[in-house]
């Protein structure tokens, strides 16, 4: 019987059947529904016999346009995700006051928002980021794909492993409850002896793994494979967004990586980094972690402004106004974003001079960003805006994002930010300019960019619908919250005991109901976009009277982006191409060579995950064993020499002879 | 090269595309430069939780009582002469002497190896002396740091033999060569780390 269990032990660990919540009402019809909704997936794709073609042209693809709508789906899914937690928690609210506890005992509430906030940023909004400028930065700069493809395959699928471990969490054991940054000692091991810490560090280590490689790629690509005459002040400035950002998160991974890894040693081996007793110091995490945590919230937000920039000067048909000083503004506040971790944590005691200091760091960081401001609002001036769906993205981005930032700047006052410090004025600031700003943005990108990575555009009717819920959802959802957190509402409960603040609650619920017709409206302007798709074929690769490279060749772009690289000579590079009368080569192409897909990535991240789960729930063997495995099988992998082939010059003129004739069509 | 009105290399002023296959240069060197500073980072961290906690002794050994200069001496010196002797095998690399850039690369692993070896005996010691990275904050920041070195290490080791079978194999390839010097500058990289271990940990924390 003793050598029984010691067994079990060695091949589960502290895996049993206790870890699976059968008693969770809530989560046995989730997993039901996730079930039911998974098998039918799995099975349409089975019966339709789609796997070798999925595997094929899909999951093995280096190419940075499949991989970058991979991150955008891979986004959508889990925004479904974070917004359930979200929905769940603004019901818990809205219900649970004096007598009434809820539905949500504080032991899953808890749960529940550190998901929601680690999903959000890790697995929502970078993802989404990430694939934007997968898809849009290489083609802007004229090149055929990113320096290190199959790095690219491989950071997109340790991406997926993190998203898995996460959602396992909520079938198998359990997810932390800390907080979405897990500050110890709460997240120690002596306050959070169970899996749910570790699921935590574990799916951020994995996905930050591929978050850290995909910024080194993205440098080394715009600082590598621009065209010839693309010489930096004339980049679009979204690929200098992208650089700025990519340069953030090979400054700032590492350090969430460092200091995750210190957590770590502290459950699994019982060191003493952040412990109470025998010389640990929890506010070194804290600190770290914000040295991660700030430059992190401008690698969500500084891609979205270059997202911005490009939508104002298409749709006001204008060169973007003040070009240089949009290139100074970003590179500004990429550096100032290291020089104000502090803020988050004045309460820490650090004393007058070192607090003054980072409030006045953060209150000049809205220097740059009103100057960009002011750059979209003069791009405006005297233009012929068209209020397509991107725009009017834009426009509720411009109105929403500066009131996020005057809070901001508020919270930034020393003085101030000890009484509105972890309250729900907090909540809603950062709300404000992460809904108002990233969202926002990535909805802006979304729709524009995507006849150009799908070759349809998307309908906008439902665009629009999807926009004014979206936009009074946040209002009515968050403005409570300001109010609340000005009366000294802190965050973070699940009851509450004066009956007089229920109605703001009920309010920010209601906000919540129309946020989540506006994500209804999403899915239903992709289906019905899908369905329609023949009527809104984009056949021009230039629905939208563009003004950079990548409108300049085919929706979807072919395999190879261009047929011959282009040569820039302005910053608008598209517009002044047709300026000056430009005309499609048709003769005379030439073999490209491109890299070859591989599968390498997928096996090393589903190691990656196995691991992660055998150090999750102490099954040694299986993390060792995944691991060396994974040394093993990236050594194998390097092995590989040939991993690179020609399109043979024929397939270039039949590709290009296609789009010709579509062209004519359309003329 | 095929010449039309619009196709024109030879004049990009008026241009639009380029005629012939467009070859970027190649980008390995610079990405795996910005991957080490990006680990030079992690060495950061691991360096700062050194300098904060370092002296939080909690009543255990501190650093005088712990530390003997001669082992680390002649561990350092081990890894210096490693770093040389990849410098040799650069040069012979250079002259593409394969046979010579093995040797000078088995000579490098070699030296690797004994680092690696007197450290893991330091650090049985230390646990034998009840100084284990659980005794104090000290303890923990010396190991992790240390440790952290020495995975570095023992990868570089890993990657060393790896690509010894691989020049082997290929020969000093082009490929091969671009591995061999990124391999170089992890190995010179962990070379810096290790002079501001010795420092800042092993002489400054017998010294004060």
């Amino acid at each position: 019987m003793q050598d029984r269990a010691a067994f079990l032990h060695f091949l589960f660990g502290r895996l049993g059947w206790d870890a699976i919540p059968y008693d969770v009402p809530i989560l046995v019809y989730t997993f039901a529904v996730v079930a039911v909704l998974g098998a039918a997936l799995l099975g349409a794709i089975t019966y339709s016999g789609k796997w070798g073609y999925l595997w094929r042209e899909w999951f093995t693809s280096v190419d940075h346009k499949k991989i970058g709508i991979m991150y955008v789906v891979l986004g959508v899914i889990m925004l479904l995700r974070g917004f359930a937690d979200a929905a769940m928690m603004r019901i818990q609210q809205a219900m649970a006051f004096g007598g009434s506890l809820g539905y949500l005992p504080p032991h899953h509430y808890d749960q529940i928002f550190t998901a929601h906030g680690v999903i959000m940023i890790f697995f929502v909004a970078m993802p989404l980021v990430v694939g934007l400028m997968n898809v849009v930065m290489p083609l802007q700069i004229g090149a055929r794909d990113v320096a290190f493809p199959f790095l690219n395959n491989f950071s997109f699928w340790m991406t997926v492993a993190g998203a898995v471990l996460v959602m396992l969490s909520l079938f198998v054991g359990e997810f932390a409850r800390t907080g979405w940054l897990a500050y110890p000692p709460l997240s120690g091991i002596v306050y959070s002896p169970d899996v749910g810490v570790d699921y935590y560090i574990w799916s951020l280590q994995i996905a930050g793994v591929g978050t850290l490689l995909s910024g080194v790629n993205m440098v080394v690509t715009i600082v590598k494979m621009r065209a010839p005459g693309m010489t930096l002040m004339k980049m679009p400035i979204f690929t200098w967004t992208a650089l700025c950002t990519n340069v953030l998160i090979v400054a700032a991974f590492p350090v969430l990586t460092a200091v995750l890894a210190l957590l770590s040693l502290d459950r699994y081996v019982g060191t003493h980094f952040f412990t109470n007793d025998l010389g640990g110091n929890a506010m070194m995490y804290v600190n770290l972690i914000w040295i991660w945590g700030h430059p992190e919230v401008y690698i969500l937000i500084l891609p979205v402004f270059g997202v911005f920039s490009e939508v104002v000067s298409t749709f006001c048909g204008k060169k973007l106004f003040g070009y240089a000083s949009m290139v100074y503004a970003t590179v500004v506040i990429t550096i100032l974003s290291y020089l104000v971790w502090l803020h988050h944590f004045f309460t820490m005691g650090s004393g007058a001079s070192v607090n003054s200091f980072f409030g006045i760091t953060t209150m000049i960081i809205s220097i740059p960003t009103g100057a960009k401001m002011f750059n979209w609002l003069f791009t405006m001036y005297r233009g012929r805006i068209r209020f397509e769906v991107p725009m009017l993205w834009t426009m509720g981005f411009m109105l929403t994002f500066v009131v996020g930032g005057m809070t901001g700047v508020l919270l930034a006052v020393p003085p101030a930010d000890f009484e509105l410090h972890n309250s729900l004025f907090l909540i809603a600031h950062f709300h404000n300019v992460i809904i108002g700003g990233v969202v926002f943005g990535l909805f802006a990108g979304i729709n524009y960019w995507f006849p150009k990575a799908m070759g349809f555009k998307l309908d906008p009717f439902w665009g629009k619908v999807s926009f004014w819920f979206w936009l009074a959802g946040y209002w009515f959802a968050f403005t409570p919250l300001y109010v609340l957190g000005l009366m000294g509402v802190t965050r973070r409960l699940s009851h509450f005991d004066d009956p007089s603040l229920q109605i703001w609650f009920q309010i920010a619920a209601f906000g919540a109901v129309l946020i989540f017709i506006g994500i209804l409206a999403l899915l239903m302007q992709i289906y019905v976009s899908f369905r329609r798709r023949e009527a809104l074929r984009d056949t021009t690769g230039d629905p939208w009277g563009g003004r950079t490279l990548e409108w300049s060749t085919a929706s979807p772009a072919p395999d190879y982006n261009f047929a011959f690289t282009p040569l820039v000579h302005d910053q608008d590079a598209w517009a002044d191409m047709k300026r000056r009368g430009y005309e499609r080569p048709l003769r005379g192409f030439i073999p490209i060579h491109m890299p070859k897909n591989t599968g390498a990535g997928f096996i090393l991240a589903m190691l990656a995950m196995a691991s992660g789960f055998g150090l999750i729930w102490h099954i040694w063997w299986l993390a060792g064993g995944a691991f060396f495995a994974m040394i093993a099988a990236t050594i194998a992998h390097t092995f590989n020499y040939d991993r690179d082939f020609h399109i043979p010059a024929e397939e270039v003129e039949r590709v290009e002879a296609g789009r010709t004739l579509l062209l004519a069509q359309q003329a | 090269m095929h010449a039309t009105e619009t196709m024109s290399s030879a004049a990009p002023a008026q241009g639009f595309y380029l005629a012939e296959e467009h070859h970027p240069e190649n980008g390995t060197m610079l990405g795996f430069w910005i991957y080490l500073m990006s680990d030079c980072l992690i060495f950061a961290v691991l360096f700062a939780m050194y300098g904060v906690l370092g002296r939080n002794y909690a009543a255990g050994p501190g650093p005088k009582d712990l530390f003997e200069l001669p082992t680390v001496a002649v561990n350092t010196s081990m890894l210096l002469l490693s770093s040389i002797t990849y410098g040799f095998a650069m040069l012979e690399m250079a002259r593409m002497r394969k046979g010579a850039t093995l040797l000078w690369l088995a000579i490098t692993g070699a030296f690797g190896a004994a680092f690696v070896t007197l450290e893991l005996v330091e650090f049985a010691q230390f646990i034998h002396e009840g100084a284990g990275p659980w005794r104090s904050a000290f303890l923990s920041s010396f190991f992790t740091l240390v440790g952290t070195h020495g995975l570095h290490v023992s990868f570089g080791i890993v990657w060393l033999i790896t690509l010894m079978v691989q020049v082997t194999r290929h020969g000093l390839t082009p490929t091969n060569q671009r591995r061999l010097s990124c391999l170089s500058l992890f190995w010179h990289f962990l070379d810096v780390v290790w002079i501001g271990v010795f420092t800042f940990v092993y002489l400054m924390g017998v010294l004060r």
